[in-house]
């Protein structure tokens, strides 16, 4: 009966942090693009200073799409 | 990891930035993001680029000083299209389903641990443990149904206040009676709480709305990235000779603007100096030039196609006619806005004998003897078991799964009573030109024209953004021509392309109508040839007709072309047709067809369709429509086959149908549950297995429309 009073109060704290940090990823943007989130996987940032090499490698991407 | 920094992060605080949106529907890779992202990022004045691959538009945060259209030849240098988006008009409840979707997760939270106790409760907990549970329960559930309830409540309270019941007011009615009984029960040490049931219940119903509200959004973001829009602003002369960017909005009259070729007019006005060609296509729905020139009036909307133009504006903002042609589509929409849901439709029935059963089983108990306190615990038992769960969930998930199976095959349906109103047409009406065709004059006999022939063809005609110059550009660099080297490309405006190839003078003449189709003149030297030109049917219009006329739904041409053009098209698909209509004729059919009992389907593009869009019982436009179109119009389908149409109204007959099955289910599981409920039999427990089964049930029947677009 106890363990109730830790329990209880845990399990909802439990609930409601996850609930804020859901409440703070929708007010951040997380959800807004989430198609693009799966394609900025892709994007390597190396490539990016070997511009002239990428652009080739991404019209052959661009073709394919 | 590969997000754009600002340049400088301290600045981007310090600094009023603006934020401007462009459509940029070209993006489909990663490749793309990050090009557009790192080719904008290096550019002055702009401190980060952010790419939303969703939605297909590319938000940049810059400097005041740097103009949208700056920004936006930035982008065509990188090698993307792009238009620039003023405040989207369709986005004007985008809040609504962030709200609902936070309700949703805050009720989910309150369900979770409010049954965790609920479940101990039942499985024996008694005595001070059970009012303990009864207590935390309560905690946890008043402000949850204080929060999430609320788009029930005030859409109940604004219902009741205009004398009218809706779907919310059974469920408000039911909550507030749920909950007060259970806080009752919970004081005096009851053995049942109906916390559970009630939050569950608010669960079940707002993930229908939730799935309402994302269906609305994700078409209207569909469609707002296809809008071409009407310029956003315009180059302003001022007294001095210098030249401005002032945005739209800012435009008054008197101002005289520079409109070079390929723009579009921001303002109605009169042209001062220059003559060109405009493009009035949003206006009359035909590709077909118009030549003006000083002293001639131009009117917003419109583009300028082929020389540089100073306009002196006439009416800006509010007072263009392009504005006049959207109040025109308002009006004639207004009917539009008594169309009742078809979950209200069954609110409408199904409240008041709900209300009447609660109400007969508290007398009927009252009369019995069993005391107040027992009447009352069944009557609300009897209202939450019929609390209406399926029709809040039953119709927008079938409406979801249809959508979203509609958009895959390139259809975007504005929202669900779109859908409900598809599903009841049984007339449809089409325009011809950009919608039965592509909108876009093809040639038909460049095979008689030789190899050299062609290039110098292809070299005048990709000098110039003429429909017809586009046409016959397309067409002969799909045949690997390559253009020829011409000199001295001059575009006289009206009269069509010269230029001189190794001191031969060649030109492209200006496209003349010869009864149905146009026709144009290629002059080399002293060789004459006629290119003629044919606005070709869209794929598949035939068997699309078809499969309409199988579905219930017989057609008719009504079009503003002359009638030998119609005539070619009617015969070509089979149907009835009425040619030289204007915008009046074609709302004065349709009012005519609506007064006989039709419900009219109508399917057009032009702005000249703009009101008939508007007052037809359901329409649909093209991706290619101009904007005043896709805006009347109730679903908007991308590609250039025909067939979307008639799967629209296949997917939309399956739907109802599906719908109408979730009814039957619902009402069948309330046959079974009502007189348990009535003879005091229901529990909490019994409660919330018999709606989350019911839910479950509905749900899966609606998944069933996923194939139902073929």
């Amino acid at each position: 009966m106890s363990g109730l009073a830790i329990l209880i109060p845990v399990a909802l704290l439990m609930g409601l942090s996850g609930l804020a940090f859901f409440f703070w990823a929708m007010r951040n943007g997380q959800f807004e693009d989430l198609d693009g989130a799966a394609q900025r996987v892709l994007i390597d940032d190396e490539a990016q200073a070997a511009a002239a090499q990428d652009d080739d490698k991404m019209d052959k991407n661009h073709d394919k799409a | 990891m590969n997000a754009v920094t600002p340049l400088d992060g301290a600045k981007a605080d310090g600094v009023d930035n603006i934020v401007s949106r462009f459509a940029v529907p070209a993006i489909r890779c990663a490749g793309c993001i990050s090009k557009i992202e790192n080719g904008l990022a290096g550019e002055q004045n702009i401190l980060s680029a952010r790419v939303n691959f969703s939605t297909k538009q590319v938000a940049v945060s810059h400097l005041p000083s740097l103009r949208e259209d700056t920004i936006k030849h930035k982008i065509e240098q990188l090698g993307f299209d792009a238009q620039i988006l003023a405040d989207n008009p369709l986005a004007e409840e985008k809040g609504g389903t962030d709200k609902l979707i936070r309700a949703l997760a805050v009720a989910g939270f309150g369900m979770m641990n409010i049954m965790l106790l609920s479940v101990s409760v039942w499985s024996g907990a008694m005595g001070t443990t059970r009012d303990l549970f009864h207590w935390i329960s309560a905690l946890i559930a008043i402000p949850v149904i204080g929060y999430s309830g609320r788009p029930f409540f005030s859409s109940a309270f604004m219902a009741l206040r205009y004398g009218r019941t809706n779907m919310d007011v059974p469920i408000t009615i039911g909550i507030i009676l749920a909950t007060g009984l259970s806080l009752f029960e919970t004081m005096t040490s009851g053995a049942h709480a109906y916390f559970e049931s009630v939050v569950m219940l608010i669960f079940f119903l707002l993930a229908g709305r939730v799935l309402d509200g994302m269906m609305r959004d994700r078409a209207r973001e569909g469609i707002s990235a296809l809008l071409k829009q009407t310029a956003p602003g315009a180059m302003v002369l001022d007294e001095d000779g210098k030249t401005r960017w002032v945005a739209s909005k800012e435009l008054r009259a008197d101002m005289r603007m520079m409109v070079a070729a390929g723009d579009n007019l921001a303002a109605d006005g009169v042209i001062e100096k220059g003559a060109s060609n405009f493009d009035f296509a949003l206006m009359t729905g035909e590709s077909e030039p118009q030549h003006k020139m000083s002293g001639d009036l131009v009117l917003a909307g419109t583009l300028n196609l082929t020389a540089p133009v100073t306009v002196r504006i006439t009416a800006a903002g509010e007072d263009t006619s392009l504005s006049d042609i959207a109040r025109l589509m308002d009006e004639a929409g207004q009917q539009r806005s008594f169309y009742v849901r078809v979950a209200d439709k069954a609110a409408r029935y199904y409240a008041p004998a709900v209300h009447s059963l609660a109400l007969l089983a508290f007398v009927y108990w009252m009369l019995a003897g069993v005391g107040w306190h027992q009447s009352l615990l069944i009557s609300v038992a009897v209202l939450i078991i019929t609390c209406p769960c399926a029709l809040g969930l039953a119709v927008p998930a079938a409406q979801v799964v249809a959508s979203g199976a509609l958009l895959r095959k390139g259809v975007m349906i504005k929202d669900g009573s779109a859908l409900e109103r598809l599903a009841e047409a049984d007339r449809v009406l089409f325009d011809k030109t950009g919608t039965l065709t592509l909108g876009r004059p093809v040639p038909l006999n460049l095979d008689h024209l030789s190899i050299p022939q062609k290039q110098v063809a292809l070299a005048l005609a990709q000098a110039s953004s003429h429909p017809v110059s586009k046409g016959i550009r397309n067409a002969l660099l799909a045949g690997d021509i390559t253009p020829a080297n011409l000199d001295a490309v001059e575009e006289v405006p009206g009269e069509g392309m010269s230029a001189s190839w190794d001191d031969i003078r060649v030109a492209l003449g200006k496209p003349v109508k010869v009864a149905d189709h146009l026709s144009c003149q290629l002059t080399i030297g002293d060789e004459h040839f006629a290119i003629e030109l044919q606005d070709d049917i869209r794929p598949d219009a035939v068997s699309a007709i078809d499969r309409l006329n199988r579905l219930g739904l017989p057609g008719t041409i009504i079009s503003g072309d002359n009638a030998a053009s119609v005539a070619k098209i009617s015969r070509a698909v089979g149907l009835t047709a009425q040619a030289s209509a204007s915008p009046q004729d074609k709302l004065h059919l349709i009012s005519k067809l609506s007064a006989s009992g039709h419900k009219v389907l109508m399917v057009g593009d032009g702005l000249n369709d703009g009101p008939a869009l508007a007052a037809a019982h359901v329409s649909i436009a093209p991706g290619s429509a101009s904007d005043v179109g896709q805006q009347a119009a109730d679903a908007v389908f991308t590609s250039d086959s025909f067939l979307p149409v008639a799967l629209a109204v296949q997917t939309a007959q399956r739907t109802m149908q599906i719908v109408r099955q979730n009814f039957v289910l619902a009402i069948g599981y309330n046959i079974l549950a009502v007189p348990l409920a009535l003879t005091g039999m229901v529990t909490p427990l019994i409660a919330a297995i018999a709606m989350s089964l019911s839910s479950l049930i509905v749900v899966g029947n609606a998944l069933r429309l996923n194939g139902a677009a073929k």
